[in-house]
């Protein structure tokens, strides 16, 4: 290319604005780094130090569902999908590690009680041997679900099924997965699902002790999925994928194929709902239909829109506010659970898309350049403009 | 051979139920690009109609009979306080539409709780409808399903008819097609938004009042529908109503027939991969307007 | 530039919807380093003629860029082999940055090792289209911010990182001041010397001035093609844009459509 001598552009706009100066990337670094030494202080030291065994299980469990919100943070708030069906890897993650952990629990060569109970089988089904050996059934829990999110993903974002079409057929999946748990209840648990879990590698579940190893382990994790989607929104293919958000079409007139853009973040999300249900089960001890069907699958996506979507940390602070508010208010009173939820909905979703973090921004930005801010426009402009023309 | 037209009778009236529902929802995503998830409840809203007034008609033939224009009201009102409220805010942002009509679904849940109890109810079906019709060739019928069927071809014959004599059938297949043109046009946008959302909430009260013939009423009746509804509209295609009769049946038997063959999960698993491969032969549905838009 | 130009070739090529013909054996060649402009009424198929060279829609025919043929190939591919275009509505990132605008179209070809590590400074060839659209002061700045005449730059800048060796420009003016016509204008001449230009355009008056060669498309065909003074002396484009065959007795009036 050659260079120019004239610039024809600004021969036509001779008053560029300032531009404000850009925070160097090492300045983000520096922030980001005591934001994660302040949530590790948070999640490490303070929370075990101030709660109870009780309350520290409950706030893993709620971990767990942030988990799940940082993923779909990134597939719909970065990338635009709706994923209304996260459940369904969840789900997939949960039971992986809950087949092992029964089997664990049933010692070798023995079948789950479950199974046992209801007395149909006279040995264990084919599918469920390989989850005998942590190294299939670890491994499984992550890759299971995002092979399932790969196919899936690759079958309709190459066809360019999109927007609500998608939002619809995640949805879809997660009924029919369900639907098929229940089903098969000889082998899957059907509507109790996988209950009971007593161990967890060797360490037994009722112990505080253990549960706290369980806690510190989801903390950990959680902090790691942070950094890694830090990390993802902030390199080229972040950038990108918020391209692909905001315009499909001419992201690949530039020559890029979006169907891998967006396969590669709900591929992730999936493996971090994956993890989560992984994690979940030995906090709670339990997984079940009920758990990754329809309903939680779209509860997942509440807390996210709660907490800002397109941002880290809003998704996380958002499901664990709505978790968090589910148990304090659905024990007592359950019926205004269900109409506060359902406002909440409402509310945020028509009339503050961006979430509180999107109040936050606004609030910094009002303080930070005053200065900057758009030529009066609105009221007194225009009783300033009618004052002229009269 | 019965077997098998038996199975297929059984098919065709799961689809009438869904055709039900789903012609309601092509008309307000065709026309508006709205996903309405609280659709599902207007179908509850239907059913909770016609139970409520069996208990004051307690004739069940008269009671079904004035349901179903009472169920027509009261949902399709429903369905224009929920679009002024809410939807009509929200026209540019689909997902965001769908995730507040999820919301509304909630809270209207809750509401049939709070009124009808959480328990399902049942109501007496008209002692019409609750034999079978013995066909030649030693076929039955239930005659419920029937009923079913034939009210579902009337709303189709009803809507088809509706849409393309009457004025304001025009103008909705005006704002269907091209919805800029037609606001120039003349047309009032907004009063057409609203007209088809209350005829298209309309169908869903008459799809909750053919429920009641079918299985007990409960606040969550609609939630397992809407999906399987919406699958429907998404596989028929928008802007047509063809596609979504299509649809409604050939859904309706492969889920019958997946049923006879496997079980009742294998079979909705079987659906589910027979729609995503279905989209990848036609990704826009089977029928579809096009335009030359870039979107 | 080490790459060569290459031209477009175009062999009745054919368009339709539904029934509709929209393009109806449509062959034309433009000559590697070219300006060519497309012209002719709302309807004559100059949007989906270049819909149909970038893989937007289906077509029949053959295209071909150098020796390159493109028709069959998916738009991503096609946009690879460095055929880029703009849309009449422009169409940036509004939520990116003029920086993050310009990188992601300088991108296309990396490998995911770099997509997926952050971008540090900003590289060599965004950093020259910065300077030639003009918009380096406004780099940080939202694209969506930007006024109408600087979208349409940045989308040009986007071609020209993205490494285009044919540039296909929908309408690039259209709602331009006098002065950011002028200055459009002089940006086409100068890509053009390591290029290939096609432009779509109702302006007259930026045609006359900037047009080396120009196609009149007409109800999905060519209707005449040559010189600005060529075409706009040939009776069939008056006719077409008069509305009525110039007869011998009126003396033959530029077209001023």
């Amino acid at each position: 290319m050659t260079t120019v001598a004239r610039d024809p552009v600004t021969a036509a706009d001779p008053e560029p604005p300032p531009t404000k100066p850009a925070a160097g990337p090492s300045r983000h670094r520096f922030r980001a780094a005591v934001g994660f030494a302040f949530g590790a202080a948070l999640l490490f030291a303070v929370a075990p130090l101030m709660l109870s065994d009780f309350r520290l299980s409950l706030l893993a469990k709620y971990l767990c569902v942030a988990m799940v919100a940082v993923g779909i943070g990134l597939a719909w708030g970065r990338g635009g999908m709706l994923a209304l069906g996260q459940g369904v890897f969840f789900g997939l993650g949960g039971y992986a590690m809950a087949m092992h952990l029964k089997l664990a629990d049933a010692g070798p060569g023995n079948m789950p009680d479950f199974m046992l109970l209801y007395g149909q089988l006279d040995e264990l089904p084919l599918w469920w041997r390989p989850f005998a050996s942590p190294w299939f059934a670890l491994p499984a829990t992550v890759l299971l679900p995002m092979a399932v999110a790969f196919v899936l993903g690759s079958l309709v974002f190459r066809r360019r099924v999109r927007g609500a079409y998608f939002a619809i057929l995640s949805q879809a999946l997660a009924a029919a997965m369900v639907i098929l748990l229940i089903g098969q209840q000889g082998t899957t648990g059907g509507t109790n699902g996988l209950t009971d879990i007593q161990g967890f590698f060797g360490y037994d579940l009722d112990d505080p002790v253990n549960q706290r190893m369980v806690y510190f382990i989801i903390a950990g994790t959680l902090l790691a999925l942070l950094a890694l989607t830090r990390h993802l929104m902030q390199s080229r293919y972040g950038e990108l994928l918020v391209a692909v958000r905001d315009s499909e079409e001419r992201v690949r007139f530039l020559g890029y194929d979006p169907a891998t853009v967006k396969l590669v973040a709900y591929v992730v999300a999936a493996g971090m709902a994956g993890l989560a249900g992984a994690l979940f089960v030995p906090a709670v001890g339990i997984i079940s239909p009920a758990l990754i069907g329809i309903v939680p699958s779209i509860e997942f996506v509440i807390g996210v829109a709660i907490g800002g979507r397109a941002t880290l940390l809003g998704p996380v602070l958002g499901a664990v506010a709505v978790a968090w508010a589910r148990t304090a208010l659905s024990e007592r009173f359950p019926g205004t659970w269900t109409y506060l939820q359902g406002l909440l909905f409402v509310v945020v979703v028509a009339f503050l898309p961006g979430g509180l973090a999107s109040l936050i921004g606004l609030a910094r930005r009002r303080d930070r350049e005053p200065a900057d801010a758009d030529p009066p426009a609105g009221l007194f402009a225009r009783l300033r403009r009618r004052r002229e023309a009269a | 051979m019965t077997v098998l037209i038996g199975q297929l009778f059984t098919g065709v009236s799961i689809g009438a139920v869904l055709l039900l529902i789903a012609l309601g929802l092509a008309l307000t995503f065709g026309q508006m690009g709205v996903i309405n998830m609280a659709h599902g409840e207007f179908i509850m809203a239907g059913a909770y109609t016609t139970y409520v007034l069996q208990q004051t008609i307690s004739a069940a033939g008269w009671s079904l009979l004035v349901a179903l224009p009472v169920a027509f009201v009261v949902a399709g009102a429903m369905g224009v306080l929920l679009e002024f409220l809410l939807i009509r805010r929200l026209y540019a942002r689909p997902l965001d539409t769908l995730l507040v009509t999820w919301g509304v679904s909630l809270i209207l849940q809750q509401l049939a709780r709070d009124i009808f109890g959480s328990p399902n109810v049942q109501t007496r079906a008209p002692d019409l409808l609750t034999g079978n019709i013995a066909l030649p060739g030693g076929i039955t019928v239930a005659n419920n399903r029937l009923f079913i069927l034939a009210l579902a071809a009337s709303a189709v014959v009803a809507l088809t008819v509706a849409l393309r004599v009457t004025p304001l059938g025009r103008r909705i297949r005006a704002v269907v097609q091209n919805r800029d043109l037609a606001a120039v046009s003349g047309i009032a946008t907004a009063r057409v938004d609203r007209m088809t959302f209350f005829i298209g909430s309309g169908l869903a009260g008459i799809a909750g009042v053919a429920l009641t013939l079918l299985g007990p009423i409960g606040p969550t009746m609609g939630t397992n529908l809407i999906i399987d509804a919406f699958l429907v509209v998404v596989v028929g295609g928008i802007g047509q109503l063809k596609g979504t009769v299509i649809v409604a049946f050939a859904l309706g038997v492969l889920q019958a027939s997946g049923e006879y063959l496997t079980t009742l999960s294998v079979a909705k698993v079987m659906v589910f991969i027979a729609i995503v491969a279905f989209l990848q032969w036609r990704p826009q549905g089977m029928f579809t307007l096009r335009t030359r838009s870039l979107a | 530039m080490t790459e060569q130009l290459h031209g477009l070739y175009v062999r009745d090529l054919r368009v339709s919807f539904d029934g509709f013909t929209a393009v109806d054996g449509v062959s034309l060649d433009v000559a590697p380093g070219d300006i060519r402009f497309l012209i002719g009424p709302n309807g004559a198929g100059k949007t989906t003629l270049v819909d149909a060279v970038t893989g937007l829609v289906r077509a029949t025919g053959s295209v071909r860029f150098g020796d390159r043929e493109l028709l069959g190939r998916p738009v991503h591919r096609i946009s690879r082999l460095g055929v880029g275009r703009t849309f009449q509505t422009s169409t940036v990132f509004e939520e990116l940055t003029v920086l993050q605008n310009l990188d992601i179209a300088a991108g296309a070809r990396r490998g995911w090792a770099t997509l997926l590590r952050r971008r540090h400074g900003t590289p060599d060839e965004v950093a020259e289209a910065l300077e030639i659209i003009g918009l380096a002061s406004r780099a940080d700045q939202l694209a969506g911010t930007l006024a109408h005449g600087q979208k349409q730059w940045l989308e040009i800048g986007m071609l020209l990182v993205q490494d285009a060796r044919l540039l296909l420009l929908d309408e690039p003016v259209a709602g331009m001041s006098h002065e950011e016509r002028d200055a459009t204008g002089q940006l086409l001449e100068k890509v053009s010397r390591d290029r290939t230009v096609v432009v779509i355009e109702h302006d007259m008056d930026f045609l006359r001035r900037f047009a080396r060669t120009v196609t009149v498309l007409h109800a999905g065909k060519v209707l005449s093609e040559g010189t600005v003074a060529q075409v706009q002396a040939d009776p069939r484009v008056q006719e077409v844009y008069l509305g009525h065959p110039v007869d011998a007795g009126t003396a033959p009036t530029p077209t001023e459509a």
